[in-house]
This record gives structure tokens, sequence and C-alpha cells, in this order.
């Protein structure tokens, strides 16, 4: 919004204070993000931008970190702990979040079908409960499944880590897909139905493939959730579940080390690239809700 | 059609000949069960695996059956004492059986929930347990036990037992308030050295409010801006907001600690412009300013979103009109803008408190000593101290206080309205 060129001289005084703030919150926001991807390419192993950095000396960058990240210690020049553990939770994590999706994702799309049904009981009471993972803290949550999964010999396993994954990520879903089944034409589903097709094949048919955006931002959340949670790890991870975000907090509590800064570094662009997908879908959802009647 | 044919002469009918009104309600019954199918299987797995665990865990703040279990004979005995004076011979006896015969394990349990009660009753019973085959033979054990330990024959001890008694407690709850009973089960103050919790939970509010007070404040302008630009430019600065929203928490906490750090971004940059001297760099990390700035960025999104989808349906004219009417700009905004763009105010505000006072992680990474929180004195009873009733205590409070914040949220914006972007 621009200033009318009536303003007056307080008030132009205030609105550059006003641009000013925004400015200054934003940087505040992606600035620390922003400060860590130079750092990652730093040869020395603290974490705070030595002169020579600043002065741009092509001798103080390396990719040791990346190196050491992926597993390859043969550079002399490092002390602190290299290991495949970083590799390790990261696949680890990768199959773990895969999994959960996919559970989170088929649960989730079948549950928002029956809670956009227009008859459907107890329909806030249900959603109530289905968005609760979300709003318990995950302290109470990782806790509740410490003492349940010890119970049932699932702590430490892969199983439990997706069954748990799966909780956190199934109201994303639910919100999603229910909040796109809201601009859906039910109409088209009885023209699928007076075609012949069963309902299961009209819904992939027909349905599904419209309601797809919502689908896939649902479990790009699920997989994100999945994919950056630590404190259920830290409860039922036991000795076996190393996850990536585990890592980076052993990595942060005890030795702390630029590697950390190179996982940023490749967390903080995936998510640029996330970031991107999400709003090209969000997009195409608006196109065809502009296309198609209702 | 069947049915149009058959309305002068009685009820519609359907094609097969059944009543309309059934068939209708045939049909709604059965969309209503297939309603029903579609949501039973993400029901019962959320059930399943995260309602009845959540469950079982609130129901060890009031479980008291271990003590109960270890010393069976011990508090069928207690029911005949009078609790002044030291018991009689027959409860003695009682106790030596419970100790000799026991379990080990599950007396090794109890004792550390009577410790709770009484300190000394762990090492009281583990010594006794040693002792008691070795050099009691046979009755009277009055004397005999008190000659091994002179603690048998403290009343207060026996007296402690009437707290342990009942299988259900609100003892967990007590200490997590800084309370407890006293010999005759009326609650009172713990002693001063000891009161740890009433501060924490004060700490957890104080620190909520301070984050959400300050969401709120960097929030506003930039949700107004946010909506206000030509979507052009809002979209690119919607990244700006959106971008440590989808970045991993933990790379936010390592991307703060090189900010925040003594020799971090922040302290250096101000050093070198001359603001601060070398000696005198700022501490802001591992304390309680730490934990306030960290949460107020993990947060700001929580805040800036719910705002900016309210202000983006409010009509620009409404400001100019009230301007047109004479109201100077401040005016206008605060009679006109401002109490439209309160449900997102309120959404925003429970939403970040909601999440700032079960925080767990951030304050654990970067809190120091004085930025603890609730979350963490819940994780350090159940890994560390291994004192379950508590810590289911102090998680049922917390959750309480928040299913009614959830509540107030519900009331406020609906939880049918919460989206995602």
């Amino acid at each position: 919004m621009a200033l009318p060129a009536y303003a007056t001289a307080p008030q132009r005084l205030w609105h550059y204070t006003y641009l000013g703030i925004c400015a200054a919150v934003l940087f505040f926001l992606v600035m620390p993000l922003i400060a860590v991807i130079p750092l990652s390419f730093s040869k020395s192993p603290f974490l705070h931008f030595t002169p020579e950095l600043l002065a741009l000396d092509p001798d103080a960058f390396s990719l040791r970190w990346y190196r050491m990240m992926i597993g390859d210690c043969s550079d002399p020049g490092i002390t602190t702990v290299c290991s495949d553990r970083w590799k390790d939770g990261a696949w680890n994590s990768l199959r773990i979040g895969i999994a959960a999706t996919i559970l989170a994702t088929t649960l989730g799309i079948l549950c928002a079908l029956g809670l956009s049904r227009p008859h459907m009981p107890f329909r806030k009471g249900i959603m109530a409960l289905m968005i609760s993972p979300l709003i318990v803290p995950l302290i109470i949550t990782a806790s509740g499944l410490f003492f349940a999964f010890a119970k049932w010999q699932l702590v430490s396993t892969f199983t439990g880590m997706i069954l748990a994954h799966t909780v956190l990520g199934l109201p994303f879903v639910v919100i999603t897909v229910t909040a796109t089944l809201v601009g859906f034409d039910t109409n088209l589903m009885k023209a699928a139905a007076s075609l012949g097709g069963t309902p299961v094949r009209s819904f992939f048919k027909v349905q599904l493939p419209l309601i797809t955006p919502g689908v896939i931002s649902g479990a790009l959340f699920a997989f994100i959730t999945s994919f950056d949670e630590v404190v259920i790890v830290l409860f039922i991870g036991g000795q076996n579940q190393i996850t990536l975000p585990r890592q980076m907090w052993s990595g942060i509590r005890q030795e702390i080390s630029p590697t950390i800064l190179s996982v940023a570094t490749i967390l903080v662009i995936l998510s640029i690239l996330l970031l991107t997908t999400v709003e090209l879908l969000r997009r195409r959802t608006e196109r065809l809700r502009g296309v198609s009647p209702g | 059609m069947a049915t149009l044919e058959n309305t002068a002469s009685g009820p519609l009918l359907t094609a097969d000949g059944t009543p309309l009104k059934v068939s209708l309600a045939r049909s709604l019954r059965r969309s209503k069960l297939r309603g029903a199918l579609l949501v039973l299987p993400a029901l019962l797995f959320l059930i399943i695996i995260f309602v009845v665990p959540i469950a079982q865990l609130l129901s060890r703040s009031v479980d008291d059956t271990l003590v109960n279990r270890a010393l069976p004979r011990t508090f069928v005995a207690f029911e005949s004492w009078d609790r002044q004076s030291l018991p009689a011979e027959a409860m003695f006896e009682a106790i030596f059986l419970d100790i000799t015969t026991g379990e080990k394990y599950t007396i090794g349990k109890a004792t550390t929930r009577m410790n709770y009660e009484k300190p000394g009753w762990r090492s009281l019973i583990k010594k006794s347990g040693r002792k008691f085959k070795k050099k009691i033979k046979g009755p009277p054990y009055r004397d005999a036990m008190i000659k091994i330990d002179k603690r048998w024959g403290d009343v207060t001890f026996w007296q402690t037992l009437g707290a342990m008694k009942d299988p259900q407690t609100l003892g967990y709850f007590l200490n997590a308030v800084d309370r407890q009973y006293d010999a005759n089960k009326h609650v009172i103050m713990k002693e001063k050295e000891r009161r740890v919790y009433v501060m924490l939970w004060w700490r957890t509010f104080l620190l909520s409010l301070i984050v959400t007070v300050g969401c709120l404040a960097m929030a506003y302008p930039v949700a107004h801006l946010l909506a206000t630009l030509p979507l052009r430019y809002s979209n690119l600065l919607m990244i700006c907001v959106l971008m440590p929203f989808w970045t991993s928490l933990l790379v936010r906490i390592v991307a703060w600690m090189v900010m925040l750090q003594n020799n971090g971004v922040i302290n250096s940059t101000l050093v070198w412009s001359g603001i601060l001297d070398d000696e005198n760099r700022l501490p802001m990390m591992y304390n309680f300013t730490g934990t306030v700035i960290v949460m107020i960025q993990i947060l700001l999104p929580f805040m800036i979103l719910p705002i900016y989808s309210v202000m983006k349906t409010i009509p620009p004219s409404y400001m100019r009109a009230a301007q047109n009417l004479g109201a100077p700009p401040s005016l206008a905004f605060l009679k006109v803008y401002f109490p439209q763009t309160l449900p997102g105010v309120g959404a925003g505000v429970i939403l970040v408190f909601i999440v700032a006072i079960g925080y767990y992680i951030t304050p654990e990474l970067v809190g120091g000593k004085d930025g603890q929180l609730i979350g963490n004195m819940i994780a350090y009873h159940m890994q560390k101290s291994l004192n379950w009733g508590l810590a289911a205590a102090m998680g049922t409070l917390l959750l309480a206080a928040i299913l009614l914040l959830y509540w107030v949220y519900d009331r406020i914006v609906g939880i049918d309205n919460m989206r995602m972007n």
C-alpha cells in the first residue's frame, strides 16, 4: 500500500517507521537461517565467523564438514567424532517418515471422506479428537507412548516409531483433505455412479485426482512432522532408532561441530524446495477450483 | 413412475413399493453407516495408539497401589492402630512378614514411593530386609526390630503410612504444587527449601505470556503489510514467514546458537560497531532471555498466519470510509480496523500460548538453568528421577490447562476453521 499524495509529514514518518518495523521482523525471522549457510562452508571447527571468513579468504572455506556428514572421515584435520551416524540417521528418518506418511495419508483420507459426508453423526467430536495430537504437548504424548509401548514391546522398534509418527501426522492429513473436500462437487460422484462406476472406482478415477493437491499437502505436513520429530524418538527410540533429529539433538548437546551446520544448510534448502512445491500445488488447486462448478 | 401414480390414493411409494419415508430413512441410515465405516479405522487407530496411552499415563497420577501391594498385612493392622502412640506388636509382626516374605522387586519399587512421603524409608527397609532374616528368628518382633534400627521406634515413620494407605492418592498433585499431607492428612505447604514447582508453573506461565505478547507485537504489523500489499510482493514476503515455519526446529535452534552465543553474530556485530566492550558481551544464550528470543522466532508464524487470514477479509474501503467521515487515521484504526481483526488476534494468541506452555525442546537446549519449564520437569521425572506419578500429575495439570484454552479457542474460531496455509 502506497502513501496517498496528500499524506502529511507525520503520516509519512509513521509510514516509514511501520515499514521499518516490518522489515526488522522479517529480518528477525529469516536471518538466523541465512547465517548458518556460509558458516557451514567454514574450515575452522568453531561455530562463529572468523576474520578470514569475513575477508572471503578462499583458504578459510572448505567442504570438510559436508564430507564428514556423509561419513567420509579421510580429512586429517578433523578432531571431532566422525561416524556414519548422520547418514544412517538420515536414512532411518526417511524410512520412518515415508512409512508413517503412507499410513497417515491412507487413514486420514478415509476419515476425511467420512467426515465430509452430509449426515455424519458426531462430526465435531470426531474432528476434535482427530486434531488432538496437535494440541497435546509432545512431552505428554511421548510419556504416554513410552509406557504403552513398553507394555507392547514396541520401544526401540521401527514399528513403534512408525505408529507414533502416524499419530502425529494424521491430524494434518485430516485437516487438509477435509478442507479440500469442501470445494469438491459431489454431483461428480453421482455422475460417475450413474455411468456405472463402483464407489471404489469412482473414488480413484474421479474424486482422488481432484483432491490430490490437498492430499499431497497433507502428506507433506505429515512427512515433515515425522522427519523433524525429536521428543518422541528420545522417549521411545531406545538404542536402535537413531533418526536425523535425534542425531542433531545429541550433536547439539555433546560435541557441537560445524557438521551440524552442514546438515542444517541442507535442511534449510530442502525446506525452501518443499515450500515452492506447496505453493505451486496451492495455485493449482485455486485454478482447478476456478474451473470446476460450485 | 410408480410413486407419481400413487400420490392420489395413499402414501408416496418408491419403485419397489415401500413408502418413500421408510426408504429415505433407510438410505440415510446407510449413508451414516458408510460414513462411520470410513472414519472407523482412523478413529480406532487414534484411540489405541494415542488416547489409551495418554489416559493410562494420566491415571498414574492418582495411582498409589505400589505400597499396598508390597505391604498388605501392614495396612490391615494399620486399621486398628490409634495413630498416636507407637504401634502394638501385631503391626510390627505384619510389616516384618511383609518385608521378609514379599517379592524383592515389588518392595524396592514401594520403598522409592515411601521415600517421597518421608525420606529414610528406603534405607530403613533396605537395611531391615538384609538383617531381619539373619537376626530375628521369631516373635516377639517389636523390640528386636527397634534394636536393629531405632527408626522403627519413631512414631512419625509409622504415621506416614496413613498417607499411603489408600490405593488412590492426590499426593502427586499436591507435590506438583509444592504441597503435601501431614500425619493427619491435612494439606500443608512443603518446607521452604523444597518448594520448586509453584515457581516453575509461574515461570512457564510468565514465559508463555511474554512470548505471546512478543509474537503479537511483531506479528500484527507484518500481517497487516502482507494483507495490504499487492499479491505479487506479498507472496514473496510470505516466503520469509513460511520458510522458518517449514524448517526443522533443531535447525532453527542451531541457527540461534550461532547468532546468540558469546562470540556469536549479534555480540560480535555489537562489539565491532563499538556499542559493546569486548568484555561486556551480552549473555543471551542458556538463560531466560535466550529461551524467549528463540521461542518468539519459532512461534511467530503461528501468530502471523491467523491474523493475516482475518485481515485479508477486511475491505480497505472501511478505513477510507471512516477517514472520509472525519476520523484521523489513528482513530479510524482503533475504532474500525482493529476490532475487525480481533478474531484473528484471539486465534493467534491462544494458539501461541498453547504451544508455548507445553514446550520442551527449546528450553532444554537453550534455556540453561533459569529457562527450564514444566515440560522439562516432566521429562526429568520421566527419565532421570523416575518419579512417574509426579510426572503424570504435572502432565495432567498441564493438559487440563491446555484443554481449557483449546475449548476457548474452539469457542472463538472453531476447530473447523483451523487452516494450514
